[in-house]
């Protein structure tokens, strides 16, 4: 038996900590009825392989594979522009969310004054209003605004990346060492230049790949949105599923890997390059 | 006036009472050193007259004002007049040693001088210079992670000379520099406060060095001062009282013989 002083004074909560996560996801597979066991019928064994044999062989006719040159370029088109429309707004309202920023809380052992505090809410509830409506429904609302196209894509994504993004921000500064900006705001300086000599060299490698993660994102979604007409790949991809054209279909994941291979390797690259 | 503390007591988050009734007074141009045991509240005196951290009671009269009274941009503005040389310098692993050093002039510069210096350093030769009194001008280019703790140090030394401020604070600033360098740095430091008229305020951990370049030592134990006089008056009696230490027993000796033990792999 360990005497007091030497019991490990978080094991016990961190054993009730491990309790609640499991009383709290078995409720979370009833709720959401996972029955594994449906995969190993027969019948729907048999209905998925019907779906995924006409995948075979990819179609890679001189047409088509200009009509996917075409809508791969669309697809990387809509997520870049949605990408850069939401970092215009996710930058600054990350730096207003971020209690890295907070003046207060280098003379406060890291805690803001609560006035401070106050004032940083109103921006992380239009973060939190921005990216809690999912993206198609902005592509929804916008396909009726501006037309079937990728217009309404790009919107939708910087609509939505913006709150994600600067939410993410805004974490990612908190995260990283504080002390050469605390550093920095003592010696007088403005908390803007504090944060681009105290926190940014800390913080470019995470922000970089975190950035370039959400582009492959906007990637995918920009795919979803296609299906209720925003252009790109998800319209090609819609239409040729209505048209039963299974190695289409295929010819065109090939290239979602391709692209998500390419996203992959440039953000390693640009990691290797910050860190 | 440079500094003046007047019953100033300090107590951290956590309920340890860091400092308590201090009375101080330095005039401009002074060098003070500060010296006692750890935890004896060096550091926190340091931050104290930094206006790093707000005194919980009392008060902190900065070259002529009292920064906790001014508002967030007059602070700042007193501040830029403030160098704090820290321990262990908190600069971003990335960082290149030039750019670190520049920093020290963000109060005085405005951000889209900042901004562009980061991108290209406007004043190298000034950063160089600074480097060079510290035997680091070769360092320049360098990345702060690439260096030792000791020439972290002199790089934040750096930064605080060419912030050039009217007070020069520095926490053990050269605990972790070999004899030599340590007294080299001291002397540096010494010489630059002598010439420009600043008040240089150190805390150290090494007595001798203390005595031996500054006039005037003050010894802090569990947050209050213990003496405060002319180096020249400091006795051993003053010294064993600063550091007396009652929970440090040595060791009895154990009558176990040693073994020699072989390693085997």
């Amino acid at each position: 038996m360990l005497s007091r002083t030497q019991r490990d004074p978080a094991a016990l909560p961190r054993l009730l900590l491990s309790l609640l996560a499991l009383a709290l996801l078995w409720p979370g597979i009833q709720l959401s009825e996972l029955d594994l066991g449906v995969l190993l019928q027969a019948d729907s064994q048999s209905e998925m392989g019907r779906f995924v044999a006409a995948f075979w062989p990819p179609a890679h006719d001189t047409a088509f594979l200009e009509l996917l040159l075409q809508a791969t370029l669309q697809t990387l088109a809509i997520a870049t522009a949605g990408m850069a429309l939401a970092l215009l707004l996710a930058i600054p309202a990350s730096l207003l969310a971020s209690r890295a920023l907070s003046l207060s809380a280098a003379a406060r052992g890291g805690r803001p004054k609560a006035l401070a505090q106050l004032l940083r809410w109103p921006v992380r509830g239009l973060l939190i209003f921005l990216r809690s409506v999912p993206e198609i429904v902005w592509a929804l609302l916008f396909v009726r605004a501006v037309g079937l196209g990728p217009t309404a894509g790009v919107l939708a994504i910087a609509i939505t990346y913006s709150g994600m993004l600067g939410k993410v921000y805004a974490e990612i500064y908190e995260s990283v060492d504080q002390r050469p900006m605390h550093a920095l705001l003592q010696s007088g300086s403005g908390r803007l230049t504090a944060f681009f000599y105290g926190i940014l060299p800390n913080a470019a490698a995470e922000l970089t790949s975190y950035t370039v993660y959400r582009w492959e994102c906007a990637i995918r979604a920009s795919v979803v949105m296609g299906f209720v007409g925003a252009g790109g790949l998800g319209q090609q991809i819609d239409l040729s599923l209505r048209m039963f054209a299974g190695g289409e279909v295929a010819s065109m994941l090939l290239t979602f890997l391709l692209l998500v291979l390419l996203a992959d390797q440039l953000s390693r690259l640009l990691r290797r390059r910050l860190a | 006036m440079s500094l003046r503390l007047t019953q100033a007591a300090l107590q951290h988050g956590n309920g340890v009472h860091a400092l308590r009734n201090v009375d101080l007074h330095i005039a401009p141009g002074e060098r003070v050193a500060i010296i006692g045991p750890s935890g004896a509240g060096k550091s926190s005196l340091l931050n104290l007259l930094a206006t790093a951290l707000q005194p919980s009671s009392g008060e902190l009269h900065v070259l002529g004002e009292q920064p906790w009274q001014l508002s967030g941009r007059q602070r700042q503005r007193l501040r830029a007049r403030i160098g704090l040389v820290h321990q262990a310098p908190p600069l971003p692993a990335r960082q290149r040693v030039v750019t670190a050093v520049l920093a020290g002039k963000l109060g005085q510069w405005g951000l889209a001088k900042s901004l562009l210096s980061l991108l290209h350093p406007l004043d190298i030769p000034g950063a160089q210079r600074e480097l060079a009194k510290l035997d680091l001008a070769d360092k320049l280019f360098a990345q702060c992670q690439q260096l030792s703790g000791g020439q972290l140090q002199r790089v934040g030394i750096a930064r605080a000379l060419y912030q050039a401020p009217e007070v020069l604070l520095a926490d053990e600033p050269v605990s972790a520099m070999d004899p030599v360098l340590a007294a080299h740095t001291l002397s540096v430091l010494c010489r630059h406060a002598e010439a420009s008229g600043v008040t240089l305020i150190a805390s150290l951990h090494a007595v001798e060095l203390a005595l031996a370049h500054f006039p005037r030592v003050i010894g802090l134990r569990d947050g209050q001062i213990l003496f405060d006089r002319p180096a020249a008056e400091v006795d051993q009696a003053q010294l064993d009282a600063l550091y007396a230490n009652e929970q440090l027993l040595s060791p009895p000796l154990s009558a176990v013989s040693l073994s020699l033990q072989i390693p085997r792999c």
